[in-house]
C-alpha cells in the first residue's frame, strides 16, 4: 500500500501539450478513477505514473519516494492493460511469474505468490493454459493476476474492461471492487465509462483536455458537479440543460427564451448573483417528477414528444420552454404525443451553471 | 497514445552495431570511396592521385561501355515491360477463379527459386543453334524456324530478354495478384451491377487502384535489371564479342581481369545514377501526394 | 416459312427450351464452358508450358546419352535412360583444374549458406526489434541509409569491400563471404522484421517493461517466441538468395570455397573440348535442387515472403 503524489506534471508530445501543471494526491489504499472522454489525457497521466512515458515537467512520488526518473520496474507498480497484453507463447503461470523471474525472486516465494493470486482470482485451473486457450474474461483475470503477483504498492489499470462484452464487464467490475476491499491496495483506474467510475471509486477525477475538472467522491460528482462538462459527462441518461436568464426578484427564477419562468428558490447559490445573468439550469431526468395531481405553484408545463420504454422504467421526452428535456418515470406510464403534462423538481437538488464559463453557481 | 521512452538506451545501440557499421561503413563510406577512386588512375591497386574526369572521358569513349549502356536500356525496357505486362495478364487470368490455381501459381513462380546461373545455362542450352530449339523445330518439319539469338551479334540481347522474362514475370504476377486481391470486393460487385465488361473493369478500374503493387513490382524489376550479372555470364559471357555486355559485367571485368580499377569505379558510379533518379522520382511523387492529401484533408 | 422452332415443338421433341430451363432452375448454375472460359484456361496452360519447358528440357537432356543428344531432338524423351551424367556431374566433372564434380561445391554452399542465414536473420531481427520499440536518435536515419543500400547495385560497393577485406586480412575466405551475405541481407531482413514487430500490440512491450525486462530479455523471452511465422519467411528468402548467389561467391569466397553455382558455371562454360550437355544439365539440376525443393515444400510461405517483401513501409 503506497500513496501516490503527482506534482506539477507536464507532458507534451512535440508541440502539443497534453498535461500541464497537474497535481493529484492519492492516499494509501485509495481507489481513484481517472474518468474522461478520449483524448482528455487520462491514459497519458497513467503512463506517466507508470514510467512508460518521459515527462517534461514535474515529479511523481510513489510511497514517499521520488520516482520521476525511475524505470517502471523500480517504481513498485503493477499494471493491467486494456488488451490484456499477455505473452502469447507463455502459459498463464509463465505470464504471472515472468516479472518475478526477471527480478530474481526466489522460487519458493514465486510459488507462494502464484498460489495466493490464483486463489484470489480463481484462476488456479487455468495456470497451465496458453492465452489463446482462455476466454476474454479469463485472460483479463490472468492479466490482473500478473499485476497482483508483484505485490506492489500501487496498481494501475488502463481501461481494463473496455474489451469485454457488457455482461462480463459487469461481472468483473464487481470482482474488482471485492478485490479492492480484500487487498486494500492503492489503485489508479482509467476509464471512459462513468458507471465503472461511480461504482468502483473512492474518489473520481473527471478530466477534460488535460485538466482535472473535479476531484471528489462519486456521490459528490454526481449530485454537485462543479461545471457543465462534468454535469453532462456523468449520468446516464444525460442531465437536462435549460438555458435562460437569471431573474432575482423576491425569489430567484429562470426565465427562458419563450418566457417560461422556472422558480429556483431553495437553490444554494454560492454567492449573490445579479439579475440578467445568462445561466444554464441542469436537472437530471430522475429528479423531474411527473405527478398527475400537480400543485399549480411549482408545476411546469411539459409538451410531450415521445416515450422511450427502457424496461425498468421509461423516459419521457418533451419540451419545457423550447428546450428538450427528458423525464424518468415508471415503466407503465402511457401518454400521447403532444400531450401537455405538468412536472416539477426540487431546485435544491439541481445545478445551475454560468452560461459563459460553465462554472457552478 | 503513450509512446515509449525517448531516453538513451545503450543496449539498443549496442544491439544495432552491425546495422550502424553496415549503413555507415558500407553504404556511405563504401560509395564514397568508389566515387573517389573514379577520379584516380587506379590500375590493379587503388591509387590516390587525382586525374579529374579522365576516367569518365575514357569510359564514354569506350565501345564496350557504350554497348553496355545501350544493352541495359534495351534489356531493361523489354524485360521490365514484358514482365509487367505478362505478369499483369497472368494475374488477371489467375484472378478468374480457375481450378488448379495453386498448381498454376507454383509453376509460374518456380523460376524465381532458381539461380540466375541455372536460368542462364538452361536457356543457353535451349537456344543452342545446333542442338536446341531451332534444331528440334527443324526435325519436326518446320525447317524455316530460326531462333538462335545467342550466336548472332545483333540478336543475342533478345535471347537474354527471353530468359529475363521467363525468370521475372512470375514474381511480378505474384505481386500484382496480391494487389488485385487487395481491392475491396465491393468494387467488383458495383462494376458488375453497373454492367461494365470485365476487361474494362480490370484495365480502367482495378489497374489504377493497384498503384502500390505496380510500383513495387516495377521498382523491384528496375533494381534487378541494373545489377544483372549472373545471367549474362551464364548465357553469353558478354558475347558474342562484346554484344551482350552490361554495365555490371563491365565493372566486374574492369576490377578483375582488365585490372583497371579507375575505369571500373567510374562505371560503377554511373550505375548509381539511374537508381538515384528512380528513387528520387518515387520519393518526390510520394511526397507530393502526401502534401496533396494533407491539404485536401 | 418460319425457321424458328417454337417452344411447343421443342417440348414435343423432348427437348427443354430455355425459358423452361430458367423457370425450373434450381441448384448451382452449371459452369458453362463459354469461349471466354476456354480462352482463359488456354492462356494459362500455354503460359504454364512456357514456364515448364526449360525444366522439362533440363531433366530430359540430363538422362540422355551424348550420341542421342547429338541427334538434335531436344524435346524427345530419352530412348534409353542413363543416370551416368548425374554421377559424372556429382563426382567427376571438371571445374577448372580439379575434376571432382559438384560435390565439393555442394559442401561449400552448405558451409556458406547455413552460417550466413543464421547470422543475417539474427541481426535483421534485432535491428527490426530495436527500430520498432527502442527508436533512438538517428536510428531512423541509419535505417533509411540501409534501405537505400538495398537498391544500390552490388557492383557500386564491391571494390571498396574487396579492399576493406584485404586490409583486414580476411579476403577470399569463408568468413569473408559469410560477412558479405550478412551485409547484403541486412536491408530486406531489417525491413521485414521491423514491419512485423510494428504490427504487434505495443502493450505487450509495455507489459514487459513493467515486468522489468530490458532490451535483451524482452527480445529473447517475449519477441523471439512470437516471431516464428516471419522467421520462416526470412529463412526461405535467405536460403534461396544465398544458395543461388554467384557474384559474391566468385569474388569473396576464395577458390577452395567456391559455392555450387560457381562450380556449375565452370563445368559448363569453361570446358575445353567436347561439351557434355547431359552432364551439364544434370549439374544444373543438382545446383537448382535445394532451393527448388524448399520452394515446392514451403509453397504458401514463399508467396507470403514475396508479398511481405513487397509491402514496403
Amino acid at each position: 500500500m503506497a500513496s501516490v503524489s503527482i506534482r506539477k506534471l507536464g507532458v507534451s508530445f512535440g508541440s502539443l501539450s497534453v498535461l500541464r501543471d497537474l497535481d493529484l494526491e492519492v492516499a494509501e489504499g485509495e481507489f481513484i478513477v481517472l474518468l474522461g472522454p478520449s483524448g482528455c489525457g487520462k491514459s497519458t497521466l497513467l503512463n506517466a505514473v507508470a514510467g512508460l512515458l518521459d515527462i517534461d515537467a514535474g515529479q511523481v512520488w510513489i510511497g514517499g519516494k521520488n520516482v520521476t526518473w525511475e524505470e517502471p520496474k523500480d517504481r513498485g507498480i503493477g499494471m493491467v492493460f486494456q488488451s490484456y497484453a499477455l505473452y502469447p507463447r507463455m502459459t498463464a503461470e509463465g505470464n504471472l511469474t515472468f516479472g518475478l523471474r526477471v527480478a530474481g525472486v526466489a522460487k519458493d516465494e514465486i510459488a507462494r505468490r502464484v498460489v495466493r493470486t490464483a486463489e484470489l482470482l480463481q484462476i488456479g485451473p487455468l495456470l497451465k493454459r496458453r492465452p489463446a486457450e482462455l476466454s476474454g474474461g479469463q485472460r483479463q483475470r490472468v492479466a490482473i493476476g500478473r499485476a497482483l503477483v508483484r505485490e506492489a504498492g500501487v496498481f494501475l489499470f488502463d481501461e481494463p474492461l473496455s474489451n469485454l462484452d457488457a455482461k462480463l464487464r459487469t461481472e468483473l467490475r464487481v470482482e474488482l471492487k471485492k478485490l479492492h476491499m480484500t487487498l486494500g491496495s492503492t489503485m489508479i483506474y482509467v476509464t471512459h465509462d462513468q458507471i465503472e467510475a461511480l461504482t468502483l471509486a473512492d474518489r473520481v477525477a473527471v478530466m477534460h483536455q488535460g485538466v482535472i475538472q473535479q476531484l471528489a467522491a462519486p456521490k459528490e460528482i454526481y449530485q454537485r458537479p462543479v461545471n457543465r462538462f462534468v454535469a453532462g459527462f456523468v449520468g446516464s441518461p444525460a442531465m437536462n440543460f435549460i438555458s435562460g436568464e437569471l431573474v432575482v426578484d423576491s425569489a430567484p427564477a429562470l426565465r427562458t427564451q419563450d418566457g417560461t419562468t422556472i422558480p429556483l428558490s431553495g437553490y444554494p447559490f454560492a454567492e449573490q448573483s445579479a439579475s440578467g445573468r445568462q445561466v444554464v439550469l441542469g436537472v437530471r431526468p430522475e429528479q423531474i417528477h411527473f405527478d398527475a395531481h400537480a400543485q399549480a405553484a411549482a408545476a411546469l408545463p411539459l409538451k410531450l414528444t415521445l416515450v422511450e420504454p427502457m424496461g425498468a422504467d421509461s423516459l419521457l421526452w418533451g419540451t419545457i420552454g423550447e428546450e428538450q428535456v427528458s423525464v424518468r418515470v415508471g415503466p407503465d406510464e402511457t401518454h400521447e404525443h403532444g400531450e401537455k403534462i405538468k412536472v416539477h423538481f426540487q431546485p435544491a437538488a439541481a445545478s445551475i451553471f454560468d452560461a459563459k464559463t460553465g462554472e457552478r453557481l | 497514445m503513450a509512446r515509449t521512452r525517448r531516453r538513451f538506451n545503450y543496449s539498443a545501440v549496442i544491439g544495432t552495431i552491425p546495422m550502424i557499421l553496415v549503413a555507415v561503413g558500407v553504404f556511405v563510406i563504401g560509395i564514397a570511396f568508389t566515387f573517389f577512386w573514379s577520379f584516380t588512375s587506379s590500375k590493379l591497386f587503388p591509387a590516390y592521385d587525382f586525374v579529374g574526369l579522365r576516367q569518365y572521358y575514357r569510359l564514354w569513349a569506350s565501345d564496350r561501355w557504350l554497348v553496355s549502356v545501350s544493352n541495359i536500356w534495351i534489356y531493361g525496357l523489354l524485360t521490365i515491360g514484358g514482365n509487367m505486362v505478362f505478369g499483369f495478364l497472368l494475374a488477371v487470368f489467375m484472378d478468374q477463379n480457375v481450378r488448379g490455381e495453386d498448381l498454376l501459381r507454383s509453376i509460374f513462380l518456380y523460376p524465381f527459386a532458381m539461380s540466375l546461373i541455372v536460368t542462364g545455362l538452361v536457356w543457353q542450352w535451349a537456344l543452342d543453334p545446333n542442338l536446341g530449339l531451332q534444331s528440334a523445330m527443324h526435325h519436326w518439319g518446320w525447317t524455316s524456324f530460326h531462333f538462335a539469338p545467342l550466336v548472332d551479334v545483333n540478336a543475342a540481347i533478345y535471347g537474354l530478354v527471353v530468359a529475363g522474362i521467363w525468370q521475372g514475370s512470375g514474381v511480378s504476377m505474384a505481386i500484382m495478384l496480391a494487389g488485385l486481391r487487395g481491392i475491396d470486393s465491393e468494387i467488383w460487385k458495383a462494376a458488375k451491377v453497373d454492367g461494365i465488361p470485365p476487361w474494362r473493369t480490370y484495365l480502367f478500374i482495378a489497374l489504377p487502384m493497384m498503384r502500390g503493387a505496380l510500383v513495387t513490382a516495377f521498382v523491384l524489376q528496375c533494381v534487378s535489371v541494373v545489377r544483372v550479372y549472373d545471367l549474362i555470364i551464364a548465357m553469353t559471357g558478354g558475347g558474342p564479342g562484346i554484344s551482350t555486355n552490361m554495365p555490371a559485367v563491365y565493372v566486374i571485368d574492369m576490377i578483375t581481369s582488365s585490372q583497371n580499377v579507375g575505369q571500373g569505379m567510374a562505371a560503377a558510379t554511373m550505375m548509381l545514377v539511374p537508381i538515384i533518379v528512380l528513387l528520387s522520382i518515387v520519393g518526390i511523387v510520394g511526397w507530393r501526394r502526401r502534401l496533396r492529401a494533407e491539404a485536401g484533408a | 416459312m418460319s425457321t424458328v422452332v417454337s417452344g411447343a415443338d421443342m417440348r414435343a421433341a423432348g427437348a427443354k427450351p430455355r425459358e423452361d430451363a430458367r423457370r425450373d432452375a434450381e441448384g448451382p448454375k452449371p459452369e458453362r464452358l463459354s469461349p471466354g472460359r476456354i480462352g482463359i484456361y488456354a492462356f494459362l496452360v500455354v503460359s504454364a508450358l512456357f514456364f515448364l519447358i526449360p525444366l522439362y528440357i533440363m531433366v530430359v537432356t540430363s538422362l540422355k546419352t551424348m550420341p542421342e543428344i547429338r541427334l538434335g531432338h531436344l524435346f524427345n524423351l530419352p530412348s534409353e535412360v542413363s543416370l551416368q551424367p548425374w554421377i559424372d556431374a556429382w563426382l567427376h566433372a571438371c571445374t577448372g583444374r580439379d575434376c571432382f564434380g559438384l560435390s565439393p561445391g555442394f559442401m561449400n554452399s552448405v558451409k556458406i549458406t547455413v552460417p550466413s542465414v543464421i547470422l543475417s536473420i539474427l541481426i535483421g531481427s534485432i535491428n527490426g526489434y530495436a527500430l520498432s520499440f527502442w527508436r533512438y536518435k538517428g536510428a531512423n536515419l541509419l535505417f533509411g541509409i540501409l534501405l537505400f543500400g538495398a537498391f544500390v547495385p552490388y557492383q557500386v560497393v564491391i571494390y571498396p569491400l574487396i579492399i576493406g577485406f584485404r586490409v583486414m586480412g580476411i579476403y577470399s575466405t569463408m568468413t569473408c563471404i559469410i560477412i558479405v551475405h550478412t551485409i547484403f541481407g541486412m536491408p530486406i531482413l531489417t525491413l521485414l522484421y521491423r514491419n512485423f514487430y510494428a504490427g504487434l500490440p505495443i502493450e505487450l512491450f509495455k507489459a514487459a517493461r513493467v515486468d522489468g525486462a530490458g532490451f535483451w530479455k524482452t527480445f529473447f523471452y517475449v519477441m523471439v517466441p512470437m516471431s516464428v511465422p516471419i522467421t520462416i519467411v526470412a529463412i526461405i528468402i535467405q536460403v534461396t538468395g544465398i544458395w543461388n548467389d554467384f557474384l559474391f561467391g566468385i569474388i569473396f569466397s576464395g577458390r577452395p570455397n567456391w559455392p555450387m553455382t560457381v562450380q556449375l558455371n565452370n563445368i559448363v562454360n569453361t570446358t575445353t573440348g567436347v561439351r557434355e550437355y547431359n552432364v551439364n544439365m544434370a549439374a544444373t539440376i543438382l545446383t537448382a535442387a535445394v532451393p527448388l525443393v524448399i520452394y515446392f515444400v514451403s509453397g504458401r510461405w514463399f508467396v507470403r515472403g514475396i508479398a511481405a517483401g513487397a509491402v514496403k513501409g
